[in-house]
């Protein structure tokens, strides 16, 4: 197999994009394409700070590998969600990561800060715990990039957990979270950071293989607490169609956007925001989602639990 | 050859010399679902996989 751009040997071929590449033409194409969403979806410019959510997995790092090449100021976020060996080496991975680059990071450590890992809470409020777990990372991450003056937040969100997350919106046909799955979230709120994923033109496959050309050590093995998620179906079955027809899941994916941006230039989507009665922070309710979830663990598992803020 | 597989961690073998794709059907494994690395370096799914080597076959799929 040989490189589609200059006929070296080829070490991964791309069905989707009917080609393959040699190590630095893949490396140039991984760039171009967060290069491509950056400055195509107007993400972030030079002049401004950006909060990377870095968990120690593949995506995380090499999104915050790119954007420190690519000249950005970046600042790692990472949560340290208290699930015993796995969390004590992606907090590792994340450091040696960033010790090894001087780029600069901050933890949160959800049993230093609240008491309890995500384990105890997501059982203290009967929750799934991928679901209490995006509540608490959203909430956290917009208010810890904000306390440190960064005013975007880059998540490594790629094509397969996009087109995933679409599949499960599109099946239970979920408006609202549609409405709201898009690769830029502007900062509807003066206390809210924009939101960005620059991976999200890259498949799950092709971070992993950058990964790895780079030498960049990641944590491969998966949250003990995703065993069974919904979102590993989501993709399975999309790699089974993906295989079948090369191109499924960025067609679902981009002509979903397509379709987006249409309807966004009829009828633009203002969130309807509000500050939420018991924190200040914005919500589309009165009480926001994260409050929501303390007060839950304040009643049904103090005093077994600390409380969360 | 000796196979390196994750979730959970395990070991696998399969006569060789084989293509890496025809190592990854006869696993079943998709190929658009792993990497497919021999000592420290990716390869490629036409490339030969011999008797005596070992290869880590590591998954891609996180739960986002």
């Amino acid at each position: 197999m040989r490189c589609r751009k200059c006929s070296a040997k080829a070490i991964i071929r791309l069905p989707r994009h009917n080609t393959a590449f040699c190590p630095p033409c893949f490396s140039e194409y991984v760039t171009d394409q967060v290069q491509r969403a950056i400055k195509g979806d107007r993400m972030f410019g030079h002049a401004e700070g950006v909060a990377v959510a870095v968990s120690g997995g593949k995506d995380s790092l090499v999104l915050w590998e790119i954007l420190s090449r690519l000249g950005y100021r970046t600042l790692g976020l990472h949560i340290d969600l208290g699930i015993g060996e796995y969390s004590r080496i992606s907090q590792r991975k994340v450091e040696v990561f960033a010790s090894a680059r001087n780029l600069p990071f901050v933890v949160h450590s959800l049993r230093e800060n609240h008491g309890a890992g995500i384990t105890e809470i997501a059982e203290g409020v009967h929750r799934p715990p991928c679901s209490a777990c995006g509540v608490i990372k959203r909430y956290n991450m917009n208010v810890i990039a904000l306390q440190h003056g960064m005013p975007v937040l880059a998540t490594g969100h790629n094509l397969d957990d996009e087109a995933s997350r679409l599949l499960g919106n599109v099946l239970h046909w979920q408006d609202d979270y549609l409405d709201k799955q898009s690769p830029v979230l502007p900062n509807s709120h003066p206390k809210l950071v924009r939101k960005v994923k620059p991976l999200y033109r890259l498949a799950e496959r092709e971070i992993a293989a950058w990964a790895v050309l780079q030498k960049i050590d990641y944590i491969v093995d998966e949250c003990p607490n995703s065993v069974g998620s919904k979102m590993f179906v989501y993709k399975d079955a999309l790699n089974r169609l993906e295989d079948a027809a090369p191109g499924t899941k960025h067609q679902f994916y981009f002509q979903f956007l397509d379709r987006q941006k249409a309807r966004a230039q009829v009828s633009p989507i203002e969130p309807d925001l509000r500050e939420c009665v018991s924190c200040g922070q914005p919500s589309t309710a009165e009480i926001c989602s994260y409050c929501k979830l303390v007060g839950t663990l304040q009643r049904e598992a103090e005093p077994a639990l600390k409380v969360l803020k | 050859m000796k196979i390196l597989l994750h979730h959970p961690p395990r070991e696998a073998a399969l006569k060789g010399p084989k293509k890496v794709l025809q190592v990854l059907r006869e696993l079943e494994i998709l190929p658009d679902t792993v990497l497919v690395i021999r000592g420290e370096e990716l390869i490629a799914e036409d490339e030969i996989v011999n008797d005596s080597d070992t290869i880590e076959v590591r998954p891609v799929i996180s739960g986002g």
